[in-house]
């Protein structure tokens, strides 16, 4: 009879004051100043504790970290392709599986964790990422989305929102809105095709605390479990690197990022704002949508009430659209 | 590169590899890449004024704010600062300014060799 799998059981965090101190993700690397994926990795790490392996797909956050002999990980991390992190997690896990039920290795199965980019998770590791949910190991699989392939010098990538302008999709007089394209949906992609997940969350850079207990519930729920995490990007978006998490806030209150969970088929809704700003105030604090006419930036408040309001995916407050200046 | 490996073909001892290219981990720096000489502006804190609220020490991308406990002072870390100012921009209490590097004397920014 095979013995059951002990797993860790990592405690809430209530307030500010109880955000553990320890850092595992130390100073010293080279991302760039206020780097938005890099809060998400600090904020990530110190919420799954020292006994975690991290894995690293091909992305920012390996290529900035990981100069030979520097990098700034406490605990084991290692890298994988951008196309496959998600069989080297399952191979990870099952693996631990294996040697805890033959008594090889002693203690709790570690908390396997996938920091994966937008291009690492829904473009390029798509099929090993739904692969991983598919077969149900316990591994949290964690999207950190600055929106385009930033690594490689800002690439359009399915989640680079409608209008932005990137190396791939110029503005131009052909094509004056840069990218034409609406993006994926991460989190509903996960939800929609995975019987064996049973936590799907969004979380922002915004909202440490509660980006934490989420990384946290994700990381008790046994079997797959995913997270969809807005890191602004200074330098792809093009906006002061004081300003990360003030954009981030304003994403939320515009509507462009909603934080939601969904528990075994039940959704419930974080720092939803009594009114929704009109999307235009988030544009113009980012130089990538510089270039958009009213024109363009209506067809983007048209698509963001859509989403807003579309069957599904219930708010928890009325939502009011924008105001009307 | 094993050891054998660099002796057969008489590689110098700075860049013998372990097997599997396994690196030991930081324990609270990581010393090789030290990251303070980028900033041009480093914040700077007023004790009177700070209220403990400990938003520098979350949103601090470089982990560079933390909190000295028996002191009840936040503590700064002037060797990776990379000096981004998001600390200044989220402090609710008005206590951290921008202070241009070339204000103080041991200022990170001059650098005794040129890159």
């Amino acid at each position: 009879m095979a013995k059951a799998v002990e797993t860790q059981n990592l405690e809430a965090v209530k307030s500010i004051r109880r955000v553990p101190q320890e850092e595992y993700y130390l100073p010293g690397h080279r991302t760039c100043q206020g780097c938005g994926p890099a809060l998400t990795y600090k904020l990530v790490s110190k919420a799954a504790g020292p006994d975690s392996i991290f894995l690293g797909p091909t992305g920012c956050m390996y290529v900035a970290n990981t100069s030979y002999l520097c990098s700034p990980w406490a605990y084991p991390w290692m890298h994988t392709q951008i196309t496959n992190a998600g069989a080297v997690a399952s191979g990870i896990e099952a693996a631990y599986q294996v040697l805890i039920r033959k008594g090889k290795y002693k203690g709790k199965l570690p908390n396997i964790v996938v920091m994966g980019g937008d291009g690492g998770s829904i473009d390029i590791g798509l099929q090993a990422m739904s692969g991983l949910m598919y077969r149900g190991h316990d591994v949290l699989f964690i999207m950190y989305d600055n929106e385009s392939y930033a690594n490689t010098g800002i690439q359009t990538s399915p989640a680079t929102p409608y209008g932005a302008n990137t190396t791939f999709t110029p503005p131009g007089e052909a094509i004056p809105e840069g990218k034409v394209l609406f993006p994926k949906d991460a989190p509903q992609l996960v939800i929609g095709g995975h019987p064996a997940v049973h936590y799907v969350a969004t979380a922002s850079v915004a909202y440490p605390v509660d980006l934490i207990n989420k990384v946290r519930k994700a990381l008790n729920y046994k079997g797959p479990s995913f997270l969809h995490i807005h890191s602004p990007c200074p330098k792809g978006w093009m906006f002061d690197a004081a300003k990360t998490v003030e954009v981030a806030k304003l994403a939320i209150e515009t509507g462009m990022w909603v934080n939601y969970e969904w528990e075994k088929g039940e959704y419930t809704y974080q720092h939803t704002p009594k009114e929704y700003k009109p999307v235009k105030e988030y544009m113009k604090t980012q130089q990538r949508f510089a270039h958009l006419t009213d024109a363009h930036i209506a067809k983007m408040q048209a698509f963001i009430d859509a989403r807003l309001k579309a069957p599904g995916i219930p708010v928890a407050l009325p939502v009011l659209g924008p105001r009307e200046e | 590169m094993s050891k054998k490996y660099c002796e057969k073909f008489k590689i110098p001892k700075h860049l013998e590899v372990p097997m599997g290219a396994v690196i030991p981990a930081p324990v609270k720096e990581n010393r090789n890449m030290i990251t303070g000489n980028w900033r041009t502006e480093r914040p700077v804190i007023d004790h009177e004024a700070c209220t403990l609220c400990l938003n520098c020490f979350l949103f601090c991308p470089d982990a560079c704010w933390h909190l000295d406990e028996k002191e009840e002072r936040m503590v700064w870390n002037a060797d990776f600062c990379k000096g981004c100012l998001i600390c200044v921009n989220e402090c609710p209490a008005d206590c951290l300014t921008p202070v241009n590097e070339l204000e103080f004397k041991g200022g990170v920014v001059r650098l005794e060799k040129p890159f």
